[in-house]
């Protein structure tokens, strides 16, 4: 289904409140990951506003798009955009860590409709959702599986294991989507283990290999179609990621990995105390470039 | 013996037939393939030897070859049984469970999904095949895990019905079978269901308390002691986890003393949750024979057996220390 500008316009603008909603719920929440989430919300919103075959008032309907987040400490971003699409309310997002939430600081199957799989622990999710696309093409089902990964989790040998399984059985129900956003906690990706050339590696295991901006919405839409008509391959999009997106201080410093603004004073980085007001003013204002409707 | 539970006739004869527990999983799940179609098998480069070929021939869209990758074998597993199946994986018990434990914790047992995971080569009558090969450690590092299911059959009959009564439970399990050919204990006729355990002899004076092929060797020892005039109650203890508690209290309360006996290490396993249950709800003297927090070796089975203890003159021993203990 193409897109008008104004339906791209909109999305944008949707995946800017997703942000200034991730960084309220974790100030709120007082731990978890900031620059992950920040990355993926172009992504998260164009799979649940647009991509997904999904109905967000019946979490479990038998068609469903399976949607995996195997790297499952950028639950923020999901829960986000699955409160913005009906899933539950958006107050709820203020229980994320907290005794008793549905909203566990990684994801749990059984304790939130909607989510898929329990995630966390890196490199499991590509073999989840490996499985998931054999049983549905054992039972010839229409629903699709989409995989989001992370670059960091490239490093985990289970990860491997399973894009040789996926490409040996030629899983075409399979899209895989890895956050290119060259971080991870003790550094640069390159730095703790290089990955490239990440491309040729998936293409020596028999996978059809898509690179886009993972900021550009039009880019992502197109790539999930295309990878509907890839067949006889498993395709995986590499989708280059500025972590932190939308938060000057925050963008592609993997210090900001692991901990939500406000909580500590770091070098070089603005006071504690106005790092929340900053990040919330950049996004309402998209870095400078338009006027805040709260000002 | 217990007359109620239909056990080999020929059980004490020379010529007692023996088989490989791992064969009656083979031949159980073909049986529970062809009952439900949701069933699917996993494999990791095992196939013939942890008795899946038979599955794998006869159903072969519902038969996936993982490879030797068994941290993929348990999240694959997971995966297709998110998708609506129940997955049978299996390999030989040091690598899965062993290898892929975090795997199982996460992506099975706390999401909770009727994965079945079949660890062969259980014990140290794996034999020549060595310390590598001999899982002594598995029961412990699965029984610990919340909302598995862990079960040892003592036999190749046990091992397909256990296999068939797994598959109609819609919930993680761990399953432990042997490589070498062992006495059939049971017939079509013993009752079995998972999380009651059986008793197969009688006897007020001491509770023997066995899983795996060692139940066999518990009840040589019963009817050896019975010459001595010490009455022994045998109990197969199939389902390790959830334990039946009330069939081992009622042994703690009737018979006083309890003897525990598994191809397992001594920590963690059979012997460790028996302890756990009778020490917080009925106190008795309790000796614990397994495999004593070492690894084992090369040999023969039965010499390896004998080599770490578990054989009916050992037995026969523990039951002497620990009814003296009873007495004090």
């Amino acid at each position: 289904m193409s897109l008008t500008a104004q339906d791209i316009k909109k999305l944008e603008e949707k995946a800017n409140q997703i942000r200034q909603d991730i960084i309220k719920m974790l100030v709120e929440a007082g731990s978890g990951h900031s620059a992950g989430p920040l990355g993926m919300a172009d992504i998260f919103t164009s799979l649940y506003f647009h991509i997904l075959n999904h109905d967000p008032k019946n979490p479990e309907w038998i068609d469903r798009d399976r949607l995996i987040l195997s790297n499952g400490h950028i639950c923020p971003v999901r829960y986000v955009t699955m409160a913005h699409s009906g899933y539950f309310p958006i107050s709820e997002l203020k229980t994320l860590r907290k005794l008793g939430s549905r909203l566990q600081g990684h994801p749990h199957r059984t304790a939130l409709p909607g989510v898929e799989t329990t995630s966390g622990p890196l490199g499991s999710g590509l073999s989840q959702s490996v499985g998931l696309a054999l049983a549905g093409r054992i039972d010839q089902v229409k629903w699709r599986v989409i995989c989001l990964m992370s670059d960091g989790e490239q490093d985990a040998g289970n990860t491997w294991e399973a894009v040789m399984l996926a490409g040996k059985n030629k899983l075409h129900n399979l899209t895989a989507l890895i956050d290119r956003n060259n971080i991870q906690i003790d550094g640069f990706t390159e730095d703790i283990m290089p990955l490239e050339n990440l491309r040729a590696k998936y293409e020596a295991f028999n996978w059809h290999v898509l690179e886009i901006d993972g900021h550009n919405i039009q880019e992502i839409i197109d790539a999930f179609d295309q990878a509907k008509s890839i067949f006889e391959k498993p395709t995986v999009i590499i989708a280059h990621t500025i972590p932190g997106k939308g938060v000057d201080y925050m963008e592609n410093d993997f210090k900001w990995h692991g901990v939500p603004p406000g909580i500590s004073d770091m070098p070089g980085e603005p006071p504690k105390k106005d790092q929340v007001k900053i990040a919330l003013k950049e996004l309402r204002t998209l870095q400078g470039k338009i006027r805040s409707e709260h000002e | 013996m217990n007359n109620n539970v239909s056990l080999n006739p020929k059980l004490f004869d020379e010529d007692v037939e023996q088989v490989p527990s791992r064969n009656g999983f083979g031949e159980g799940l073909v049986l529970a393939a062809e009952v439900d179609e949701n069933i699917v098998g996993l494999c990791a480069d095992l196939t013939e030897s942890t008795r899946m070929q038979a599955f794998a021939e006869k159903f072969p869209q519902r038969f996936i070859e993982i490879g030797v990758a068994e941290q993929n074998l348990a999240t694959v597993g997971a995966g297709m049984a998110l998708g609506g199946k129940i997955p049978f994986i299996s390999s030989y018990a040091t690598f899965s469970p062993g290898r892929n434990w975090e795997q199982i914790r996460t992506t099975i047992c706390y999401n909770d999904v009727p994965v079945k995971i079949i660890g062969s080569h259980a014990g140290i009558s794996v034999g020549p095949d060595g310390a590598t090969h001999q899982a002594l450690e598995d029961m412990a590092i699965m029984r610990v895990l919340p909302n598995m299911i862990v079960i040892s059959p003592c036999d190749s009959i046990e091992a397909k019905k256990a296999t068939q009564a797994m598959a109609r439970l819609k919930k993680p399990c761990y399953m432990r079978l042997s490589r070498d050919k062992v006495p059939v204990v049971t017939t079509e006729q013993t009752p079995f269901e998972i999380g009651k355990a059986e008793i197969f002899n009688e006897g007020k004076d001491v509770a023997i308390i066995a899983t795996g092929q060692l139940v066999y060797r518990a009840l040589q020892a019963a009817r050896s002691l019975e010459l001595h005039k010490i009455s022994v109650r045998v109990i197969n203890c199939h389902t390790i986890k959830p334990l039946d508690s009330e069939t081992i209290l009622k042994a703690a309360e009737e018979c006083g003393a309890i003897v525990t006996i598994e191809e397992h290490q001594v920590n963690g396993g059979l012997g460790g949750t028996v302890s756990e249950l009778v020490s917080q709800n009925f106190p008795v003297p309790v000796k614990i024979m397994g495999v004593q927090d070492m690894f084992g070796e090369s040999g023969e089975p039965n010499e390896l057996l004998e080599k770490f203890g578990l054989t009916e003159d050992a037995i026969m021993k523990a039951v002497t220390s620990v009814l003296r203990k009873k007495d004090k």
